[in-house]
C-alpha cells in the first residue's frame, strides 16, 4: 500500500499544495507591508516602509498597540502567578470535588469564544467594566489561565516530590522550598504558561471586540475595524509586527517545553 | 481580583487548626494551607466567568418575558432558523473539506522519512503558531476581486471569481484555520494503525483499494471522528474569520448572536443562541472524548488549544 509510485507523487504533489495553502496566507502580509503603494495590489509595483512610519506615529495605531502591549504584560504577570499557585494547590491535594475545579480551569479553552464574549459582555456592562482596563485584564486573565495551569501542572506531574522532602527534613521552611527547589525545576513550564498567556491576551480579538470603547481598543480590534471599514494598508505593518511578536514568542514557549521534556 | 481575594483567605484560615485532627495534624494543615493557594484563580474564574454565564443563562429564560420563549424561537423564527440551518451547512462543507485535504496528508505523512515528516508537522502547524488576525486579513487581501488567488486561477484560465463575500471564499480561509485539528488526530490514530494488518488483506489476495476501505480505513476511523467533530465544533462559534471574509448578509451563528448584542440589545435571544451553541459544543466533545477514551487516540490538547484560537 504505501507501493505504488502513482500514489505517492500523487500525495506528494498534494502536500506541495497544502503547503502553499497553508504558508502563503500567513507570510504575504510581509511583503505586502512593505509595499510603497496606498492599496493592497499584490505583488507590489513599488517598495518603501512608510506603512511601519504610520503605525508608529498614528495616534490610533500607536495607542493599540501601546494598550495590548501594556494588557498583555500585566495579563501574563497575573494569570501566571495565579496560575502557577493553582497548579501547585491542586496537583498536591486530593479532595472530593478535585474532578470539577480542574474542569473549572479548562472551561474557558472548550466554551467558544463568542459564548464567553456575549456572557461577559452582558455580566460586565452591569458592573461597569465594558471600556476599562480592570475589564480587560481580567477577562484576559480568565481567558489566560487555563494555559498557564496546563503546562505547570504538567511540568509538576514529573516532579519527584522526594526532593522537597529532603530540603524540608534539612529545615528549610516551606517557602524557600518552594523558591529554591520546586520553582527552580518546573521554571519551564512556569515560563511557557507565561509566554502563551502572553500571546493569548496579545492576539485576542472575540472577547475584546465585546469589551472595547472608542476610547479603549486592542491593537487586534483596531485591526479588525480596519479590515471592515477602511482601505488602510497600514494594517499590513500591524499584521507583520503582531505575526513577529506571537510567533516568537510561541516559538519560545515550545523551546522551552522541549527543554523541560529532555531535563 | 486583587481586593477581592485577601478577606477570603482571612476568613478561612482560622477555621483550619481546628479542624485538623490530631494524628494527621501537620500535614492536614499544610495540605489545607496549599490548597488555599488555589483560591484567587478560583476566585477570578468564579466571578469573572462562572457567573456571567449563569447570568447570561438566566437572561436567556427571563428576557423579555420569563420562559422558554428565546430558545422555541432559535428554531421557529425564519432569520434565526435560517442563520442556524446556514452555520450548519457551512461547518459541514468545512468539516467536508477539511477531511478530504488532511486524510491523504496525514498518510504521507506516515509515509515520509523522518525529516520530511517533520517539515509536514511544521507546515500544518504554522497556523497553531500564527496570529489569527494577521491571517485572517491576509485572507481579505488574496481572495479580492484582483487578489493573488485570482490572478493564479486566470493563469490556469478559470476566473476571475468572486470570492471575498462568498461561501468558496469562507471555505477556503476557514479550512485552513481548522487543517490543524483534523490533520494532528487522524495522523495520530495513523501511526498507530500496524502495517501487517493491511499486508496481510493483500498476502491474503485483497486488491489494494479493497484493503484501503476494509482494514485501514475503519482504523483510522476514531482519528477521522475526533479530528472532524473538532472541525465541526470549532466552525459552528467561529466569529472572526466569517465576519471578515464572509459577508453580512450571509452571516453564520456568531456574527448573528454578535447583531443580537450590539445593535439590537437582545440579551435574551444572544443568550438563548449562546447556551444552544455551548450546549452542542459541549455534546459533541463529549462525544469525541468518549470514543478517543476507548479506542485510545489523543487529541483533547488540540480541543484546547482551539479555544484561544477561535
Amino acid at each position: 500500500m504505501t507501493g505504488s509510485p502513482v500514489l505517492r507523487r500523487t500525495l506528494a504533489v498534494l502536500g506541495v499544495l497544502v503547503g502553499v495553502w497553508l504558508v502563503v496566507p500567513t507570510l504575504i502580509v510581509v511583503p505586502l507591508s512593505f509595499s510603497g503603494e496606498d492599496s493592497f495590489a499584490f505583488p507590489p509595483r513599488s517598495w518603501g516602509v512608510q506603512h511601519y512610519v504610520t503605525f508608529f506615529t498614528e495616534q490610533s495605531w500607536l495607542t493599540a498597540l501601546l494598550v495590548s502591549l501594556q494588557l498583555a504584560v500585566i495579563v501574563t504577570v497575573v494569570a501566571t502567578v495565579l496560575g502557577t499557585m493553582a497548579a501547585f494547590a491542586l496537583a498536591r491535594s486530593r479532595f472530593r470535588a478535585k474532578g470539577a475545579v480542574d474542569g473549572l480551569f479548562l472551561a474557558p479553552l472548550i466554551v467558544p469564544g463568542i459564548v464567553v464574549a456575549v456572557a461577559m459582555y452582558a455580566a460586565f456592562l452591569g458592573w461597569g467594566l465594558i471600556g476599562t482596563p480592570t475589564g480587560f485584564v481580567v477577562a484576559h486573565t480568565v481567558l489566560a489561565l487555563p494555559f498557564v495551569t496546563v503546562n505547570v501542572t504538567a511540568a509538576l506531574s514529573g516532579f519527584d516530590r522526594t526532593l522537597e522532602r529532603a530540603a524540608a527534613s534539612l529545615g528549610a521552611s516551606a517557602w524557600a522550598t518552594f523558591r529554591s527547589v520546586t520553582l527552580p525545576i518546573i521554571r519551564p513550564g512556569v515560563l511557557a504558561g507565561a509566554l502563551f498567556a502572553f500571546v493569548t491576551s496579545f492576539d485576542e480579538v472575540v472577547v475584546s471586540m465585546f469589551l472595547q470603547s472608542p476610547n479603549l481598543q486592542t491593537l487586534p480590534v483596531r485591526m479588525f475595524t480596519s479590515v471592515t471599514n477602511e482601505v488602510d494598508p497600514t494594517i499590513a505593518a500591524a499584521s507583520t509586527v503582531v505575526l513577529v511578536v506571537s510567533t516568537a514568542l510561541l516559538g519560545l514557549a515550545s523551546v522551552t517545553r522541549r527543554n523541560r521534556r529532555h531535563a | 481580583m486583587a481586593v477581592s481575594t485577601p478577606p477570603r483567605r482571612a476568613s478561612r484560615a482560622p477555621t483550619e487548626p481546628g479542624s485538623a485532627r490530631p494524628p494527621g495534624r501537620g500535614r492536614g494543615l499544610l495540605a489545607r494551607a496549599t490548597l488555599l493557594l488555589a483560591v484567587p484563580a478560583v476566585v477570578v474564574l468564579v466571578v469573572f466567568f462562572v457567573v456571567p454565564a449563569l447570568r447570561l443563562l438566566w437572561l436567556s429564560v427571563t428576557t423579555p418575558e420569563p420562559g422558554l420563549g428565546n430558545y422555541t424561537a432559535i428554531l421557529t423564527d425564519e432569520v434565526s432558523l435560517t442563520v442556524v440551518l446556514r452555520t450548519l451547512g457551512m461547518a459541514a462543507i468545512v468539516t467536508v473539506v477539511c477531511l478530504l485535504v488532511a486524510y491523504p496528508y496525514a498518510y504521507l505523512m506516515t509515509i515520509v522519512s523522518g525529516r520530511w515528516r517533520a517539515v509536514l508537522l511544521a507546515v500544518v502547524l504554522i497556523p497553531f503558531w500564527t496570529s489569527l488576525m494577521a491571517r485572517t486579513f491576509a485572507w481579505v487581501v488574496l481572495l479580492q476581486d484582483n487578489g493573488l488567488v485570482n490572478t493564479v486561477l486566470g493563469a490556469v484560465g478559470i476566473g476571475p471569481l468572486r470570492m471575498l463575500g462568498t461561501t468558496a471564499g469562507v471555505t477556503v480561509a476557514m479550512a485552513q484555520v481548522m487543517l490543524p485539528f483534523v490533520v494532528l488526530p487522524v495522523y495520530t490514530t495513523m501511526r498507530g494503525i500496524d502495517r501487517k494488518l493491511v499486508d496481510a488483506a493483500l498476502s491474503l489476495g485483497a486488491r489494494p483499494v479493497a484493503a484501503f476501505r476494509q482494514v485501514y480505513l475503519p482504523l483510522s476511523f476514531p482519528g477521522v471522528a475526533a479530528g472532524a467533530t473538532l472541525v465541526m465544533v470549532l466552525s459552528l462559534g467561529f466569529y472572526v474569520t466569517p465576519s471578515l471574509v464572509g459577508s453580512p448578509q450571509q452571516s453564520m451563528l456568531a456574527q448573528f448572536i454578535s447583531v443580537q448584542v450590539n445593535q439590537l440589545v437582545n440579551f435574551g435571544a444572544a443568550g438563548a443562541l449562546a447556551v444552544a451553541l455551548l450546549v452542542v459544543t459541549l455534546v459533541l466533545l463529549g462525544g469525541v472524548a468518549l470514543l478517543t477514551r476507548t479506542r485510545g487516540t489523543r487529541s483533547s490538547a488540540g480541543a484546547g488549544v482551539a479555544g484561544g484560537l477561535v
